[in-house]
């Protein structure tokens, strides 16, 4: 993928470092001590720029940066804040027996009232509204499971075969047109989208970028697998029924089964998903390590506050009128406008 | 969080999960009572056995919507019970 466009003066100073192949200088980061590191596009960006370079890293950077010492420095700086902010937001989580970690990941993942951003795109967004939506998720949606990966050697047991007999439906049984990644570029590209991984990096706000980078921080760091677990159950045990409703949403507006597949897949994988996440991978986790239990919680919590601050900002937006995607700096970065369903071959 | 049996494994096993569905593993088959096969499409899968998804024979999370409550382990009648009521069973 291509370096994005610099958000501020961090975010400039890593793109350029890369950019260059000079090191990156080191500096501090005073002008972020009273602003909310969780919705800061400049920091979320440097961050998600240091994160990529594990993954797929970026066209024409060297991929030595990876493990560039004055890059990793800056990374865990950043990361310092980013931890203490999510940890603020969740508050101290209690450190539960493992028999009681299901019920504790049910009761944090539990459906609430409000405002909900599967409801609303079941019933009621436009094709406009759900092409953003799929944008928003496409940085990490293709390249689904790969964070959760991380996690195999870092795990032992019960609670390692409980990871990896998610993480092979996951990846489609080594069958690459069933694995889900791949099924959601076939949404994409049914909705007339870049398939491309990484092509709409520029247009995704802090907000979406900080989600993604939470998994990341979880899945790079041995320290956090308790919470990378948590993550990964409350992601399945709130998966089921909302893809449902995406997929009905989109079967509303045109969808073949081709393109709603994707959501038709979850609503049946991560019922299964959930069940071992929580019993037999987070649960054997703590039974194993009780000091990981409080950890396991916050990611769980973690990925429902981030994935509501997602959702909240979609829904305002809409409400709004606005657009929920960043403005387009390059013409590549557009979402296709049109009406019908396949918008590139309208 | 299910212990590892003792005996030597059979070809599939069936994991009552907690408030949750069944989940099945190993070498099995569904089929129809005609003997049709019911593609599972994955090689462990959770069956329905809450009565209310609407993917049957399959589950679709729909417990959580209805409280749904059964044990992980084998469920002792209760003595004044006489119907199958669910409220009946807690």
């Amino acid at each position: 993928m291509r370096l994005p466009e610099a958000r501020g003066e961090l975010s400039a100073a890593v793109i350029e470092g890369l950019r260059s192949g000079q090191a990156v200088r080191t500096m501090g980061l005073p002008k972020f001590t009273g602003a909310d590191p969780l919705a800061d596009e400049d920091l979320q960006l440097a961050l998600a720029v240091c994160y990529e370079l594990h993954y797929s890293g970026f066209d024409d950077v060297d991929d030595r940066w990876e493990w560039d010492p004055g890059l990793l420095a800056l990374r865990a700086d950043i990361e310092r804040l980013f931890e203490r902010a999510l940890r603020k937001l969740t508050g101290p989580q209690p450190a539960v027996g493992a028999a009681e970690i299901p019920a504790a990941l049910s009761a944090l993942t539990a459906e609430r009232g409000g405002p909900s951003l599967a409801r609303y795109i079941q019933t009621h967004a436009t094709i406009e509204q759900f092409r953003e939506f799929v944008v928003h998720r496409s940085l990490y949606q293709l390249k689904e499971a790969d964070p959760h990966t991380f996690a195999i050697p870092r795990l032992t047991g019960r609670a390692k075969a409980a990871l990896i007999e998610i993480q092979i439906d996951e990846y489609g049984n080594g069958q690459l047109p069933r694995m889900h990644a791949e099924l959601f570029r076939t949404t994409m590209g049914c909705l007339g989208l870049n398939t491309e991984y990484g092509a709409y990096l520029d247009r995704l706000p802090a907000v979406t970028l900080a989600a993604t980078n939470m998994l990341s921080m979880f899945a790079l760091h041995r320290r956090l697998r308790g919470a990378l677990t948590g993550q990964l159950a409350a992601f399945e045990m709130s998966s089921s029924l909302p893809n449902s409703r995406y997929g009905n949403g989109l079967r509303r507006l045109g969808g073949d089964s081709r393109a709603t597949r994707f959501y038709d897949e979850h609503v049946e994988a991560d019922a299964v998903h959930e069940q071992i996440a929580a019993y037999d991978m987070c649960g054997s986790l703590v039974a194993e390590h009780p000091e990981l239990a409080a950890d396991v919680l916050f990611g769980a919590a973690a990925a429902e506050a981030l994935g509501g601050r997602v959702s909240a900002h979609l829904l305002d937006s809409w409400a709004r009128g606005s657009s929920s995607l960043r403005p387009v700096t390059r013409p590549a970065d557009r979402v296709p406008e049109t009406r019908s369903l396949a918008g590139a071959a309208a | 969080m299910t212990q590892e049996p003792t005996h030597v494994r059979p070809a599939a096993t069936v994991t009552p999960y907690e408030n949750g569905p069944l989940l099945l593993r190993g070498d099995f088959e569904i089929v129809t009572p005609d003997g049709e096969r019911i593609e599972a499409g994955r090689s462990t899968v959770a069956l329905c056995r809450c009565g209310r998804s609407r993917i049957k024979p399959f589950c679709d999370g729909t417990h959580k919507l209805i409280d749904f409550r059964a044990p992980a382990g084998r469920q002792i009648a209760h003595p004044d019970a006489i119907d199958t009521d669910q409220q009946a069973a807690d």
